[in-house]
């Protein structure tokens, strides 16, 4: 079972690798980090763009396998990510948005995994039955949304809750009340009520994924034969459907949690977006708004580094799942 | 030679035919098509999408006002019996927009979608076909693919994009759809691969491309034609998301991106901005996706991953 999880972990870790030194190249050979500043009025001259360029290591006119390659002889003796282009550390900039990101990220998916997993049971179980065909026409319609559509219904919703109670319940602008005066529970009360909508944003999207999918797992686990033959010795329906329905039926779930994670991503990059968050997506989205190749790459380690601890923990749950791993 | 000799030719076979009209064994197609239309889900998605089709064409008719159109008596009204939808700022008519807007992503969608399928056929029944180092440096590119946000890729490339035609879109969108769908082709091209009719034809000399485009894909065809379907409503997400954040359709072209785009500031004060365009692109992606959902099921009922 170790050998597996090793074999496992370092395949996702090779791959997110590649992802992020492909990365790197591809922002290299697309965006012009020098045409910000040949816009400025006066024009700065050519030695002074080339000095800046250089200073940042992204000089267009240097070969990209160099620039590449002093990029990760950066990266490893000093453990750093370069320069953004307003000239801070890319790692301090990622450390101060990283735990904006993790929070909603961890929250989103956690509820996401097993709001999804019990509502594709229950609706496997009662195939058919009125609440069956609820879950499932509304799983479609929420798969039939952009993140960014459900993340503005939930604040029309919001706002229209907040007019009938006629308090400010939920908050929707930023992460928290900028100056917001008293002491730390208020803080903690304030950055909660800020999280409401969008971790339901990033849960539903999931959610609504991870539920067909685990439906249709367990209507297979259903009809087979040992379901059958843990009733005849005398389990109850409800032991039967866990302890040998819902565990197997989680085995392929496990697998398609690592391959779904980098949608949920993207998604919650969209919602922190909508929401004005600054966090990790914000951060991509300049990053390639303002041509700044490190901290695009930086942005991409992020998320590659989430992908490869995602995947190996979906790795980690199958193979406690699945017998057949660990022998 | 002896069996044939033993059957007796004409009426044994005939009679039972006749006799129970209902045990004629029905081709595939028959069948799929039986299934489909026991299908609910198959009606309203197939209604739905055929309502949003001729209304994107024959919409704009009744409609007093074009889309370039300003009403500058009738600012940001709400909907009223002049202005279907409403009007934004500026005076535009909402309807009218909406429904330019629908027709460029419908036809992204309808042209994208397809063509991911296309391109994960290709790739998918090259790889298994081919096996050996091929095949894994395809799988490869696509694992990476699927690690990095396809997303994200969009906006970086779209510094290139944004120069270009809207027609760009097309291609960028399914230049990044396919490789869910290219994984399965492999696995099914791999068995395909060892039956005796591509063995033949392989042993006749049939080159590989041949062999592919006449054995190979007309075999994994269902599966292609689910995936071109439900490509459909996955490439209007993408478009819409991609022209909400200003990265996909740029003006003086609209989409229903771009639509959303500029209602979002007024979404909670004036929500007919937002909310009409949004409740046109959760229909036409719903059809969409419950026709492609029934077909799944259709072609294949028994595949644990994909039954209903």
């Amino acid at each position: 079972m170790i050998g597996f999880i090793i074999k496992r972990f370092i395949n996702y870790a090779i791959l997110s690798a590649i992802a992020t030194l492909s990365a790197y190249v591809l922002a290299s050979m697309i965006l012009n980090p020098a045409a910000r500043y040949y816009g400025r009025n006066p024009r700065p001259s050519d030695q002074t763009v080339n000095a800046i360029l250089d200073g940042l290591g992204v000089n267009p006119n240097t070969p990209v396998i160099e620039r590449l390659w002093s990029w990760l002889v950066n990266l490893v003796t000093r453990g750093s990510l370069g320069d953004t282009i307003h000239n801070t550390s890319v790692l301090s900039e990622m450390a101060a948005r990283a735990g904006t990101s993790l929070r909603l990220l961890i929250l989103g998916t956690v509820i996401a995994a097993v709001v999804g997993v019990i509502l594709g049971v229950w609706g496997a179980v009662r195939q058919y039955r009125a609440s069956d065909q609820i879950i499932s026409y509304a799983s479609f319609t929420i798969l039939a949304m952009p993140s960014f559509v459900i993340g503005i219904l939930l604040m029309i919703l919001a706002t229209g809750l907040n007019n009938v109670l006629g308090i400010q319940l939920i908050s929707f602008t930023g992460e928290y009340t900028p100056g917001l005066d008293g002491g730390w529970w208020a803080q903690v009360a304030d950055r909660a009520g800020h999280l409401v909508l969008p971790t339901i944003a990033l849960a539903l999207v999931g959610a609504a994924g991870y539920s067909r999918y685990q439906r249709s797992a367990m209507l297979d686990v259903l009809s087979a034969d040992y379901i059958r033959t843990a009733r005849s010795k005398g389990r109850t329906r409800g032991s039967a459907l866990v302890r040998h329905g819902v565990r197997v039926a989680l085995i392929p779930m496990s697998t398609y949690f690592a391959y779904s994670f980098a949608t949920i991503l993207a998604g919650a990059a969209v919602i922190e977006l909508v929401f004005s968050w600054h966090g990790m997506g914000e951060f991509l989205f300049q990053a390639i708004q303002q041509s700044d190749i490190n901290a695009f790459t930086g942005a991409i380690l992020f998320n590659a580094v989430l992908v490869l601890i995602a995947g190996t923990l979906s790795d980690i749950v199958y193979a406690a799942l699945d017998p057949r791993v660990r022998v | 030679m002896e069996v044939l000799n033993e059957l007796p030719i004409s009426e044994p076979i005939e009679e039972p035919v006749a006799a129970r009209p209902g045990k004629k064994p029905v081709s595939r197609s028959r069948m799929v098509l039986n299934r489909l239309r026991r299908m609910p889900r198959f009606w309203v998605g197939l209604v739905g999408l055929g309502l949003v089709i001729l209304w994107a064409i024959f919409g704009l008719i009744p409609n007093a006002w074009n889309f370039t159109d300003l009403d500058v008596y009738n600012m940001g009204s709400s909907p009223s019996a002049t202005h279907w939808f409403g009007t934004s700022d500026i005076g535009e008519d909402i309807y009218a927009q909406t429904i330019v807007g629908l027709r460029k992503s419908l036809i992204i969608g309808l042209l994208a979608g397809p063509l991911a399928s296309l391109i994960a056929g290709i790739i998918g029944a090259f790889a298994g076909y081919l096996g050996g180092a091929w095949d894994k440096t395809i799988i490869w590119f696509i694992d990476l693919l699927l690690v990095l946000p396809s997303l994200f890729l969009f906006v970086l490339l779209s510094p290139i994009f944004k120069s270009l035609s809207w027609v760009a879109l097309i291609f960028l969108l399914a230049a990044f759809g396919w490789m869910i769908m290219a994984r399965v082709i492999r696995a099914q091209t791999m068995s395909l691969r060892e039956r005796d009719f591509i063995k033949a034809a392989r042993f006749m000399g049939v080159g590989t491309w041949t062999i592919i485009s006449r054995h190979i894909l007309p075999n994994v065809s269902s599966l292609l034609i689910i995936d071109a379907t439900l490509g459909v409503g996955a490439a209007i997400l993408a478009e819409t998301t991609l022209s909400f954040f200003g990265f996909g359709i740029q003006a003086p072209d609209v989409s229903l991106g771009t639509l959303l785009s500029a209602g979002q500031g007024a979404a909670v004060t004036r929500p007919w901005l937002f909310v009409f365009p949004a409740a046109i692109l959760v229909w036409t992606v719903l059809s969409a996706s419950l026709v492609g959902d029934a077909l799944r099921d259709a072609v294949d009922p028994t595949s644990g991953v994909n039954r209903d």
